[in-house]
């Protein structure tokens, strides 16, 4: 084995860039795809951030929902709509693209949202009845989370022929990525277009629904001091549920957008690392804050292309995990703190 | 009495038989079991057997798994902080020592004599791996110990997939995918028919098999951890832990310095697991970026947390079964579905059972009083001497 670098020590600085230079010619570019990612990361990341706001709880399991919700997509456009996977990309033009993906999406976050509850129901409730400790709780999303992982990667193919297993799902692509316009010197795709304008829409709705509507009222109040909030009439157990719920769907819309982007990601252990990546985008933003939740996603996924601009492709997760790690340091309740009570502020 | 506590009425007898025994006893029972375990690949019955994979393979690994599961009861069951990436301490004892002994690595220090000689090279790696391993945990946990305790669990998760990234990633010393084959191993044993002892892989037919070797060499060293652990669980060390895990505000009001006794609960575990990843690297001979899959860290913690958090006999047990049913169970199909595919299905399925009916485990750990607590606890025991109480 001949090793190109010379000294012993070289070597280990042969595998990391440090490359500057790169991220200043692309500074634009990146930031756009940043953006994209971002959106994804941003929507799941409220599903951690608002079930952590309400019961301190991370919900270990809910890369395991987005997860399904890309199951439930590829489903929906499969089997529903009669798309096969064909390689190609199909041109059916503005409208009934986006029809096709909005009933794509629709199903997805039905998947996830039923998902979510269900999770909530069977593995987390019959917890809160025994007034179980914070790690058991833990322990149950981690074994909730290798159930829908294993479910997908063993049972899933002897229940519906083609889904499932060890391989990736044939993508099926709807929208070929192409350059609408430019901004600066970076290209902005339909797909990016697409992305951007759902999470945005997405975004803007739960923020309305938390901040402005009773339910919303409702979440915020058990999210402050749940004792209260019961005493005054709010059905703790109902919020919980319906917080689980808004977590499950937002999952659902991000897996179809996450499709969109990697048609080629629809796999079981798919979940995983978006998972981390989303809860490190909480974090980020401050756990339990709806719109820091959103801020924190946005940031990660422009600080990981940059990050990945300067140190090469390969260490991109690495420079999230990093990030995560130095956030706790410094400023361990994220950006905007960690309030969901006062989210509003 | 419930349900699941009828059903699972043996674990708590076996653990109640257990504390009841005196110190003699305990000694005696251990050795005999001690013997039993050592003999049982030798003689191995009929029901026990892994049909599609050599038994002594099996044991090894049980071994290995019940050396991480005592390090791992160390964090989660004494201490209370959930560790999610221990796999990554694995992966640093493994590395270290494949990194110092494989013709791949650029960092080869086998000579032909001295300490890095080939009949020596494991057995020299291994203190260095247990050093590294334990500095990695400090690395680690300076920064990561003051979090809550629910962020820990992420960081550390983050943690093990960030070894196993940089195992793939930088290929120039770790050989990348591909991994470092030709590692060290101990070299006992030596003659015509095994040109490299008893530890190689050369030596893989019949009972007394590498496998077999490696197990024993394993059953040795889990001994030792478990009289070192045992006793700083009954020192001040573990009172800290136990208090710390009970109630860390508390803890603090009381005078614990719970970050020192946090971190020395991590530095503790991280070094066992090294070991066990050294034990992995001479056995396998070969360190490659996918057996440090963050899943296996789940596994290991299923294993603590079926055998019962804190009981460190228990997690033992625990150990067996996370190794021995996907052996056992490998190839037997169901349904056409191979249920030795399924582990992690099942485990998972076990933990959410767990945790809703009995989160203490099959083996339950006492919260019992520590050290001098056995005789306070007789003598609190004893009945009242009074003869007419109702007066």
């Amino acid at each position: 084995m001949i090793h190109e670098c010379v000294d012993q020590y070289a070597c280990l600085a042969a595998n990391i860039n440090f490359n500057l230079e790169g991220l200043r010619i692309g500074f634009w570019q990146l930031t756009i795809d940043g953006l994209s990612w971002g959106a994804i990361y941003a929507l799941v990341a409220v599903g951690y951030t608002l079930v952590f706001g309400v019961l301190r709880l991370i919900n270990f399991a809910h890369s395991e929902i987005f997860m399904l919700g890309m199951f439930g997509a590829y489903f929906a456009l499969d089997v529903i709509m009669g798309f096969t996977p064909s390689g190609n990309a199909y041109n059916k033009g503005i409208a009934l693209t986006v029809l096709y993906l909005g009933l794509a999406m629709l199903f997805a976050m039905l998947v996830s949202g039923s998902a979510a509850v269900g999770l909530e129901f069977v593995a987390y409730r019959p917890l809160r009845r025994r007034n179980a400790r914070s790690l058991t709780f833990l322990i149950t999303a981690i074994g909730a989370s290798f159930v829908m992982q294993e479910f997908v990667h063993f049972i899933l193919p002897h229940i519906i022929k083609g889904y499932g297993g060890s391989n990736a799902q044939q993508p099926i692509i709807l929208v070929q990525p192409k350059t609408q316009f430019h901004i600066f010197s970076a290209t902005v795709s339909n797909v990016t277009i697409v992305i951007i304008v759902a999470a945005l829409i997405f975004a803007i709705l739960t923020d309305f629904a938390i901040n402005r509507t009773k339910f919303g009222r409702g979440i915020r109040a058990v999210a402050q001091d749940s004792t209260t909030a019961t005493l005054m009439g709010v059905s703790r157990e109902r919020i919980i549920m319906t917080t689980f719920l808004i977590g499950g769907l937002l999952a659902g819309a991000a897996a179809l957008l996450y499709t969109l982007k990697v048609p080629q990601g629809i796999i079981y252990s798919g979940g995983f690392l978006l998972g981390i990546k989303a809860f490190s985008a909480a974090v980020l933003g401050g756990i339990g804050n709806l719109r820091g939740a959103l801020l924190g996603g946005l940031l990660l996924g422009i600080m990981e292309n940059y990050g990945q601009a300067v140190f090469g492709t390969q260490w991109r997760d690495v420079v999230a995990f990093v990030l995560l790690v130095l956030v706790l340091l410094f400023r361990p309740t994220g950006i905007l703190g960690e309030s969901l009570g006062k989210a509003r502020a | 009495m419930s349900v699941t506590n009828r059903l699972l009425a043996p674990g708590d007898r076996l653990r109640e038989w257990w504390s009841g025994l005196s110190r003699v006893q305990k000694w005696a029972f251990g050795i005999l079991l001690f013997g039993a375990l050592a003999l049982l690949p030798l003689y191995t019955p009929p029901f026990l057997d892994t049909p599609g994979i050599s038994f002594g393979g099996t044991l090894a690994q049980f071994a290995m798994v019940a050396i991480i599961a005592i390090g791992l009861n160390v964090v989660v069951g004494q201490a209370g902080l959930l560790d999610l990436g221990y796999v990554g301490f694995y992966a640093v004892g493994a590395y270290t020592v494949a990194l110092l002994t494989s013709p791949n690595s650029p960092w080869n220090k086998v000579t032909d004599t001295g300490p890095f000689s080939a009949p020596w090279a494991w057995l020299s790696c291994v203190p260095l791996a247990m050093a590294i391993t334990a500095l990695a945990g400090l690395i680690l946990g300076i920064p990561t110990l003051r979090l809550r305790g629910d962020y820990l669990a992420i960081v550390t998760l983050g943690f093990g997939e960030v070894i196993r990234l940089m195992a793939d990633n930088l290929s120039d010393i770790t050989n990348g995918p591909r991994g470092l084959s030709r590692v060290a191993f101990p070299r006992l044993g030596e003659s015509d028919k095994l040109p490299e002892g008893v530890f190689s892989n050369g030596n893989s037919s019949g009972h007394a098999n590498y496998g077999t070797w490696w197990f024993w060499l394993g059953l040795v060293l889990i001994v030792v951890i478990l009289l070192l652990v045992g006793n700083l669980e009954r020192s001040r060390v573990g009172r800290a832990w136990v208090a710390i895990r009970e109630d860390e505000d508390a803890a603090e009001v009381m005078g614990v310095n719970t970050f020192r006794f946090k971190l020395w609960a991590f530095v503790m575990g991280a070094a066992i697991g090294g070991l066990s990843g050294a034990l992995y690297a001479g056995q396998v001979q070969y360190v490659a970026p996918p057996s440090f899959n963050i899943i296996n860290s789940m596994l290991f913690l299923c294993a603590v947390v079926l055998g019962g958090q804190g009981n460190k006999l228990g997690v033992i047990f625990g150990a067996f079964i996370i190794v021995y049913l996907p052996n056992r169970l490998l190839g037997v199909h169901f349904l056409g579905i191979n249920m030795g595919d399924l582990k992690y299905l099942f485990f998972g399925l076990a933990l959410v059972v767990m945790m809703i009916f009995r989160p203490e485990g099959l083996f339950p750990a006492r919260a019992q009083l520590l050290a001098y607590g056995k005789a306070a606890r007789d003598w609190l025991r004893t009945p009242p001497v009074e003869k007419d109480p109702a007066t």
